[in-house]
């Protein structure tokens, strides 16, 4: 039997979801524990990163595990032709467990088909990034005490972002309300909204950063508008300066109105946000550790 | 107009009839007729009542199992395969869409990982009406007139 790898955030159900958010609460109470003593694991980054690989890092380290790997292509054999099946056949039987990025969309997939040990995806392509829709929902579910009926607002780039995409499935279970904020070149694809038709999701589609998409909401969750996506630069300048948040937009928010973002930001969020109580962004980047350390014990079968 | 036969009848095997012209070489390729021993006749461009142009590909004495000709159905979806024993037919076959075709269509994503490894492509048919195929591992979504065999 193949061991159970997380390749897509889709892998999970509702149970399985909650069993790892409780579990990273409880690392984020206690992060430094002995739990992979003994264990190796590796950490295969065909390209760079660099929140996701440290954040991945830093959980082994703080459980007391082994990190083995590259953090660039250039330094493994895959330069030398050799295969992903090969290069992870090779890996699997050094290591108790891959966390692996790659450029390559299905890579992880395929990976999780191959290897005698779990694969964690760190991204692959514009495909998936499981662990970053994991810290995601931790935050949120720390924030708000639940995951159930929240109205979740998400701004910016709803075409492209993959972290957006795989937020709005793994909410899909909790019955939320969704505001999409998006330019009409990157409004939400109908995948999506299909999605939320099947699964009776109340949501709306705002083409303006309208206030009461903010103000009815429990999380604003912000995405950055890449410029690579415009064609037209006077475009992308109009859009990307009309989906900014100023501190002075929160005011008439709801108290328990949380603010978060994947990073890294450019101009989305004001710096003037920073400092409002209802900034999470930077706590949300930690979770990534408390999330990671969950996500990593649940695959080894290793409880707290 | 004498009723000549346009191809040989059979006396025992699979005729494969009404074959839309740009398909009998897919079909040809599907099947890997190439790589057989056996006798096999390949007509295209006949003159048809039903379809104007027809393709029509009849095989000696082999019998194919459904796993097998189901995959026609990809690029000939409303074909029938008719199983001719002692010049008669004993069996009309539909095709129908598998739930999941193996290695024979190409994925058109360029970054998936199947274009970059030594490896089978593997899609699951998510709509058998329109013929609408996603990739098992870059999850792209391909519909019928993009699908290219490999």
């Amino acid at each position: 039997m193949k061991p159970k790898s997380l390749v897509d955030i889709g892998d999970y159900n509702k149970e399985d979801i909650l069993r790892i958010l409780k579990s990273a609460k409880e690392f984020k109470n206690n992060p430094n524990l002995d739990l992979l003593q003994g264990k190796v694991c590796a950490s295969l980054f065909f390209e760079p990163s660099t929140r996701t690989r440290l954040s991945f890092e830093t959980a082994v380290n703080r459980l007391r595990g082994r990190v083995i790997g590259f953090s660039d292509s250039a330094t493994s054999s895959s330069t030398k032709g050799e295969s992903l099946k090969d290069t992870i056949l090779m890996v699997g039987n050094y290591a108790d467990l891959i966390i692996m990025r790659h450029h390559l969309e299905g890579s992880a997939r395929y990976a999780s088909e191959v290897s005698p040990v779990p694969i964690i995806n760190a991204g692959d392509g514009s495909n998936q990034h499981p662990s970053q829709t994991m810290l995601d929902l931790f935050t949120i579910y720390e924030t708000q005490g639940t995951l159930d009926n929240l109205t979740i607002t998400i701004v910016g780039d709803l075409k492209y972002g993959r972290a957006v995409h795989s937020l709005i499935q793994g909410l899909s279970d909790f019955n939320p309300i969704f505001n999409f904020v998006a330019p009409d070149e990157m409004r939400i694809p109908e995948k999506y909204k299909l999605l939320c038709d099947k699964k009776s999701i109340k949501y709306a589609e705002y083409i303006d950063f309208a206030p009461e998409a903010i103000n009815s909401a429990d999380i604003l969750y912000m995405t950055r508008v890449q410029r690579e996506r415009f064609t037209d630069l006077m475009e992308y300048k109009k859009v990307k300066d009309s989906y900014v948040l100023y501190n002075d937009m929160l005011s008439e928010s709801k108290p328990n109105l949380k603010v978060l973002h994947p990073l890294p930001r450019v101009t989305e969020i004001n710096q003037d946000v920073d400092d409002n109580p209802k900034a999470y962004y930077f706590q949300q980047a930690e979770n990534g550790v408390y999330a990671r350390q969950a996500i990593m014990c649940d695959l080894l079968g290793i409880k707290i | 107009m004498s009723k000549e036969l346009q191809v040989a009848a059979l006396e025992q095997g699979t005729a494969i009839d009404h074959i839309p012209t740009e398909a009998v070489f897919k079909v040809v390729s599907i099947l890997q007729l190439q790589k057989l021993n056996n006798r096999v006749t390949i007509g295209n461009n006949l003159s048809s009542r039903k379809m104007k142009k027809k393709g029509v590909i009849k095989i000696s004495d082999r019998f194919f199992e459904e796993e097998e000709v189901n995959k026609i159905a990809l690029v000939a979806p409303n074909i029938k395969l008719n199983i001719i024993k002692n010049y008669e037919v004993i069996e009309k076959k539909k095709v129908t869409l598998p739930d999941e075709i193996v290695e024979i269509v190409k994925c058109n994503n360029p970054k998936c990982i199947t274009n970059n490894e030594p490896m089978n492509t593997r899609f699951h048919v998510i709509d058998k009406e329109r013929v609408i195929l996603q990739c098992h591992y870059c999850e792209l979504k391909m519909e019928k007139e993009d699908i290219i065999l490999k």
